[in-house]
Formats: structure tokens, sequence, C-alpha cells
């Protein structure tokens, strides 16, 4: 089966995120009254595989160890059977 | 004695550090990123760039490279290893030393000479200097402000090396641009001291870092 897989990845809170402050103040400039702005990175990717779980357990692995930082970033995993999110 | 400089795609100091490495009366010899095998060299540096395009973060696709291993070996024999500016960034990235360094609080890319206050002349590369000197380098960097989870461990086991002095040029976490591991052999800065070895430069502090490997 094939999956389809998200990764999003923000720092975590409390981080000064000099990306978002500067968009902030962008938006300021154009008028508009925002707060509270965040930046997330989506990865995207497919994996071929049976088990639902086991996938989501090789992506932890990839976020540990590669596609984050754990002293800063916070993730979240979707993991998304490919028959579902074309809604077949 | 024998002193491997990294290279990874996208390194550029390396033959900045070749020379200073040599006008310290060492022997530079390039070592790729592929090589595992470094238990020939006396001592490592990982110089500055923009390995891998920065991708992902700087220094986290260097961080997964042969060449790593080969280095954690070489720290477990109690070989001494300096990583400069993207090395710094790599060696926070393999948790060689505590922290990470991150985008700039003004996240514009940093060039300039700085003002340095030596933490600690423990380490082998700042052995040269009394602590509490103030020393002057030049900064390259648009990811180089330093964050730790555990600012306190690292003051109580005297791991802070270099801290920025007169200002924050890049809003580092106590103004902290240098950090090294408990043993103090293994040290990651922010600042070029590569760039800082003959007067004509404008200042020759830096050689002794290098030095340090003797």
């Amino acid at each position: 089966m094939l999956f389809d897989i998200e990764v999003k990845i923000s720092l975590k809170s409390g981080m000064l995120n000099p990306e978002a402050t500067t968009i902030e103040r962008s938006l300021e400039l154009l008028g508009y009254d925002v707060n509270n702005v965040k930046t997330v990175e989506t990865i995207k990717f497919q994996m071929e595989g049976e088990d639902r779980e086991v996938i989501r357990e090789n992506v932890t692995d990839m976020c540990e160890r590669l596609l984050c930082n754990p002293v800063i970033h916070d993730y979240k995993i979707n993991v998304i059977p490919q028959n579902m999110a074309c809604g077949k | 004695m024998k002193i491997g400089v990294i290279r990874f795609p996208g390194t550029n100091c390396d033959r900045d550090v070749a020379k200073a490495v040599e006008l310290a009366g060492l022997t530079p010899e390039y070592v790729w990123w592929s090589e595992e095998k470094l238990t020939d060299y006396d001592g490592i540096v990982i110089p500055g760039g923009f390995s891998y395009g920065d991708y992902l973060r700087a220094g986290a696709m260097a961080s997964i490279t042969p060449v790593i291993d080969g280095i954690k070996e070489l720290v477990k024999e109690e070989k001494p290893v300096l990583g400069i500016c993207n090395g710094a960034q790599i060696l926070g990235e393999i948790g060689l030393v505590p922290g990470i360094f991150i985008t700039n609080e003004y996240p514009k890319f940093n060039c300039e000479w700085v003002d340095l206050k030596v933490a600690t002349s423990r380490t082998p590369f700042t052995k040269a200097f009394k602590t509490s000197q103030t020393i002057s380098l030049p900064i390259a960097h648009a990811e180089g402000r330093f964050y730790t989870e555990d600012i306190d461990l690292l003051k109580d086991q005297d791991q802070i090396v270099l801290q920025f002095e007169g200002k924050n040029p890049n809003g580092s976490m106590e103004a902290i641009t240098s950090v090294c591991d408990e043993s103090g052999l293994v040290c990651a800065m922010m600042p070029h001291p590569e760039r800082a070895c003959e007067e004509l430069f404008g200042s020759d502090d830096g050689l002794n870092f290098f030095k340090g490997f003797l």
C-alpha cells in the first residue's frame, strides 16, 4: 500500500522565530493587525508499506535523526493511505 | 603533526584553514566527507562554509556523513577537534558540544570584526590566552545564535569558551559564541580564527587557535 507522509516541523513554543517576527512586522506595515505569527515547515514524501504504525515509527526515526533537531523543534507526522487521500 | 581538514560539498573555508594550520607549524591534509578512517590524524578542523547548501538546518546533512563517525572515534581517543562556523553548527548537530547555533535574532548575514572575551583558557585552542582576555576575530554567519536548554550546566562545567564583548550581534544566549565539550578537547566556535592569522589582515589572534594542536 502506498502512504502519503506529511511532516510538519515548527519551533518549540517560546523559541524566538525571527522569520515569523519579520512577517508580523511586514503585515503591520500593510495595515493588518496580526498576532502570534508562526512558521511551519512541511516535508512531504511517499512510502510503500503494509502497516501504518510501522511507517509512523520509521518517520519518527527520520525526524529524530535528521529532519528535526529535538533541542529546538516540535514535529507532527501524518500518515495517510493513498486511496483514502484520493477519496476512493 | 598531521591535521585533517574536513571537506563537504559546500565547504568554502578549507583552503584558508589549511593555510592557517601551516602557519601554525602543522601539516594540513584535506579529508573528504566520505572518509571514515581518521586514525592517522593528530587533530581535526571542520571549516566553515555552507555544507549541503544549509538544507534543513545548517549542518544537518553533514551530521549524517561517514566522516562524522571517524571524528567521533578520534574524540574517544582524546584527539582535539575544532569546528569553525559551519563546523561549529555541525558539532552542535551531532551533539559533540552542547547547544545549537540557529538563525540570528536579526536574520541578516552578519559579516564584521568583533571583540571576544576568552571565557576559559582550559581548551587547547585557547590555552595561549588568559581567561577574560579580549581578542579580535571576524564573524560571518546568518545562523550563529547560540541556544541551549541548560545554560547553568555549561557554566558549572566551564564549557563556555568565547563570548561577544561590547555587543551581542546575533542574539546568542549570554552572548556565547563558542562552547566546548566536558573535556575541552572538542571546541565549536562561530568566529573565524583562520581569517585572523596574520597582522596584515588586522589581527593574528586567530593563529593561537591552530597552535593549540601542538
